[in-house]
C-alpha cells in the first residue's frame, strides 16, 4: 500500500486551499517528528492509560451469544473511555500534538457531539483554548452533548450554512482554520480529510484492533472471524479493522448508515451510492449527482450523517479486503433497544448500526466461529431521539 | 498571445467574479457583456457548487442561489458558448475540483475549449496536485491559473516559476469576502514573484472600493473583485445590470490610475 503521498491507491491526496497548505505540512512534518519521539509515545500511553481508561474492555456478550445462537460475540467496549467514545483515543494525540506544536488553540467539527466533547475535553485537561464547530440541525438534536463542550471551557458554534450538518460543520472549520492556523490546530475527527489527517487519525485509533487481537489472543487464543464496526467517516472501523489488514482470515465489515433505505433518497450510504470525487481535500467516494454537487443525506445518527467515508476505506473496498454494508434507522433503533435490553448496554445510535449487522450474520456463523462488534461510544446522548423515534415525550 | 495575456497588456486589468446563474442563467448572460462594455478585463464565472470552502457567506450564498434555480455545468457551457460571439476579453471558470473531476476532467476542459473558456481557477487544487488537471487543461489550451496566499511565502518560486495565465494572489487569510483593510504585505509578494517569472499577478480577496482597487493595482497588474459585485447582484436581483455597470466602471476607472 503506497503511503507516500497520503494515497490508499487512487484515494487520498491533499486537495486544498493553497492558504492552508502550508498549515498541513506543518502537521505532517511535526506528526513525522513526533511519531516515533519515544517521550511523546510515552506521553501519549499516559494519557491513554491514566486519563483515558485504556485499555477498554472486550466483554464476551453471553446472553447475546445465546439468543442469536452463532458465532460468539464479543463487544470491544468504547463506550467505557474518558467522555464516552473513541473519539478520546485520536483527540489526546492530537492535542498533544497541537501542544508540542506550541498551538494556543484548537478547533474542531462535530456530528453527534462526541468529537466535540473529545476534544473540549483534551483542549481542557492540556489548557488550551477550544472551538467547536457543529451544524445547527445537530445541536438541536444533542442538545445535552452542546452543554457538555461548554461545560468544558469550549465555544460552540452552530453552523446554519448548508444542510446544517457534519459536512457544513467541516466547511466551516476548514474556513475558520484558513482564516486563522499560526496558533491553531484543526483537530480532524475522523479518518478523513486531506493527507497526513487520515494516517494520523488511523494511527491514534489503531489502538482499538491491536487491543482486540491481544484481548482475545489471552481470552480465545485465536483471532476473531469477523470484525464490524459502524463506518461515518470511519475512524472507529478503521482503528478496529487496521491490526487485521494483514490477517487476511478476518472478515472486516463496515456498516454504513442506510437512512430510510438505501433506495429511498434520505440516507447516509456511501459505499452502497457514491461514487468518486474529490472533497474535503480527499479523493475518496461520495453520495453526489452527476454534477459534482454533494448530497444532502440523511440519518438518524449524527455521527454517521456524512456524505464521504475515508480514503482508506474506500481503497479497502475497491480491494475487497474490508466489506461495507447499509444499515437502516429502523435496524439500529431496534438494535440499540436489543443491546440495552439484552446486555444491559446502551450504545451509541452510530455503534448499533455495528451491532444490527452483527445480529443479522450472528446465526449464519458456527459455534466456534468469533465476531467482534466495536462498540465505538454509549448511547446516553441518543436517549432523548430514540424517544422521540418512538413517540415518547421525555422532555419539556 | 493568449486573450488572458492581452488582458495585461499594457494596463492594469480589472478582473470581476459573478456566479453563474445568480439569480439565474438569464441574467448572468445578460450581465457578462455589459461588464464587459464597462470595462471589465476579465471575467471569472464561478461554476456554483454545493460546499464553496474557500468562499464567505456573500459567495455562499450566491452558489446556493445558483443550484436552487436549476444551475448546472452544462447550462453554463451552453450559455458561455451564447455569450463568447458577443465578447472578445478572456473568460475563466473558477469551481472547484469536485464538479470539474465527476463531469469528467477531460471532458470539461474539452468543453470549456469549445465554449471560449480560456482558463480555470480552482481553489482546491494546490500546486502539488495539479497534476489532477494540469495534462487536460494543456490538451485543450486552457490555462491552469495558480494563486499564492499570504503563508505561501517560500512556495512563491515553486508556484510561480510554473503558473500559467496569470498568477492570482491571494491578498488574505481566510474566505473570500469584503474587508475593511487588506494587511498583507502585497507589494512584496508580487516582487518575490517577479524574481522567476514575468507572469502577471492580480489581487484578489477582501477588495470592494475604488481606493482598494487602485492601492492593490498600483503594486501589482491587477485587482479581482468577486463578493461585492454578488452583493449588488444579491440586493438586485434580475435588476442587477446597471447597478454593477455603474460599480464596474467606478473600479475600472480606479484600477487605471493606479
Amino acid at each position: 500500500m503506497s503511503e507516500k503521498k497520503g494515497r490508499y491507491g487512487l484515494y487520498g491526496g491533499q486537495y486544498i486551499p493553497e492558504t492552508l497548505v502550508p498549515a498541513v505540512q506543518e502537521v505532517e512534518k511535526a506528526y513525522e517528528k513526533y511519531k516515533n519521539d519515544p517521550e511523546f509515545q510515552k506521553e501519549l500511553k499516559d494519557l491513554m492509560e491514566k486519563y483515558a481508561g485504556r485499555p477498554s474492555l472486550l466483554y464476551y456478550a453471553e446472553k447475546m451469544t445465546k439468543d442469536l445462537g452463532g458465532a460468539q460475540i464479543y463487544l470491544k467496549r468504547e463506550d467505557l473511555n474518558h467522555t464516552g467514545s473513541h473519539k478520546i483515543n485520536n483527540v489526546l494525540g492530537q492535542v498533544l500534538l497541537a501542544k508540542k506544536m506550541g498551538k494556543k488553540r484548537v478547533i474542531a467539527e462535530t456530528g453527534a457531539g462526541q468529537h466535540g466533547v473529545a476534544t473540549a475535553t483534551a483542549a481542557a485537561l492540556m489548557g488550551l483554548e477550544c472551538e467547536i464547530f457543529m451544524g445547527k440541525e445537530d445541536t438541536d438534536r444533542q442538545v445535552l452533548n452542546c452543554y457538555r463542550m461548554e461545560l468544558l471551557g469550549a465555544k460552540v458554534h452552530p453552523v446554519t450554512s448548508g444542510t446544517m450538518t457534519l459536512k457544513d460543520a467541516v466547511n466551516e472549520t476548514m474556513r475558520e482554520w484558513a482564516s486563522r492556523m499560526d496558533d491553531t490546530l484543526y483537530v480532524l475527527g475522523s479518518v478523513m480529510g486531506p493527507h497526513p489527517f487520515p494516517m494520523i487519525v488511523r494511527d491514534f485509533q489503531k489502538v482499538i484492533g491491536e487491543e482486540i487481537k491481544q484481548q482475545l489472543m489471552e481470552a480465545e487464543g485465536k483471532l476473531p472471524d469477523a470484525v464490524i464496526a459502524c463506518v461515518g467517516g470511519g475512524s472507529n472501523a478503521m482503528g478496529s479493522f487496521y491490526e487485521f489488514i494483514p490477517d487476511t482470515s478476518v472478515r472486516l465489515i463496515g456498516c454504513e448508515a442506510a437512512g430510510l433505505g438505501v433506495d429511498n433518497p434520505k440516507n447516509a450510504a456511501t459505499i452502497a451510492n457514491g461514487s468518486v470525487g474529490i472533497f474535503h481535500g480527499m479523493k475518496s467516494l461520495f453520495c453526489q449527482d452527476k454534477y459534482g454537487q454533494i448530497a444532502p443525506v440523511y440519518s438518524i445518527s449524527a455521527g454517521l450523517d456524512y456524505p464521504g467515508i475515508g480514503p482508506e476505506h474506500a481503497n479497502l473496498n475497491e480491494t475487497g479486503r474490508a466489506q461495507y454494508v447499509p444499515v437502516t434507522d429502523d435496524e439500529a433503533v431496534e438494535a440499540f433497544e436489543y443491546l440495552s435490553r439484552t446486555e444491559g448496554i446502551i450504545p451509541a445510535i452510530e455503534s448499533a448500526h455495528a451491532v444490527a449487522y452483527a445480529k443479522k450474520i450472528a446465526p449464519t456463523f458456527n459455534k466456534d466461529q468469533i465476531i467482534v462488534v466495536t462498540i465505538s461510544g454509549r448511547g446516553d446522548k441518543d436517549v432523548a431521539a430514540i424517544a422521540r423515534y418512538r413517540g415518547v415525550q421525555i422532555f419539556d | 498571445m493568449s486573450r488572458i495575456k492581452r488582458a495585461f497588456e499594457d494596463k492594469k486589468a480589472f478582473i470581476a467574479f459573478v456566479t453563474g446563474g445568480d439569480p439565474d442563467i438569464e441574467t448572468t448572460e445578460a450581465l457578462i457583456p455589459q461588464m464587459a462594455e464597462a470595462g471589465a478585463d476579465l471575467i471569472e464565472i464561478g461554476i456554483p457548487f454545493s460546499d464553496p470552502i474557500a468562499e464567505g457567506v456573500v459567495i455562499q450564498e450566491a452558489d446556493a442561489r445558483a443550484l436552487a434555480a436549476g444551475t448546472t455545468t452544462d447550462k453554463l457551457f451552453d450559455m458561455v458558448k451564447r455569450v463568447r460571439e458577443k465578447v472578445e476579453i478572456p473568460l475563466v471558470f473558477m469551481t472547484y475540483i469536485n464538479p470539474i473531476y465527476t463531469y469528467g476532467t477531460e471532458k470539461f476542459t474539452k468543453m470549456c475549449a469549445e465554449c471560449g473558456i480560456d482558463g480555470l481557477i480552482i481553489p482546491d487544487v494546490p500546486f502539488e496536485e495539479k497534476e489532477e488537471v494540469s495534462g487536460a487543461c494543456e490538451a485543450a489550451g486552457i490555462e491552469l491559473i495558480s494563486m499564492i496566499a499570504p503563508t505561501s511565502k517560500e512556495r512563491i518560486n515553486m508556484i510561480a516559476s510554473e503558473a500559467k495565465g496569470f498568477l492570482y494572489c491571494v491578498s488574505s487569510l481566510g474566505v473570500t469576502g469584503v474587508r475593511s483593510k487588506i494587511t498583507t504585505n502585497i507589494k512584496e509578494m508580487v516582487e518575490q514573484v517577479k524574481t522567476v517569472s514575468d507572469i502577471p499577478c492580480a489581487i484578489g480577496f477582501g477588495i470592494a472600493t475604488p481606493q482598494q482597487a487602485k492601492e492593490m493595482a498600483a503594486v501589482s497588474d491587477g485587482a479581482i473583485v468577486g463578493s461585492a459585485i454578488v452583493k449588488i447582484i444579491a440586493q438586485n436581483g434580475r435588476a442587477c445590470i446597471q447597478p454593477v455597470c455603474d460599480y464596474v466602471k467606478e473600479m475600472k476607472a480606479a484600477v487605471a490610475s493606479a
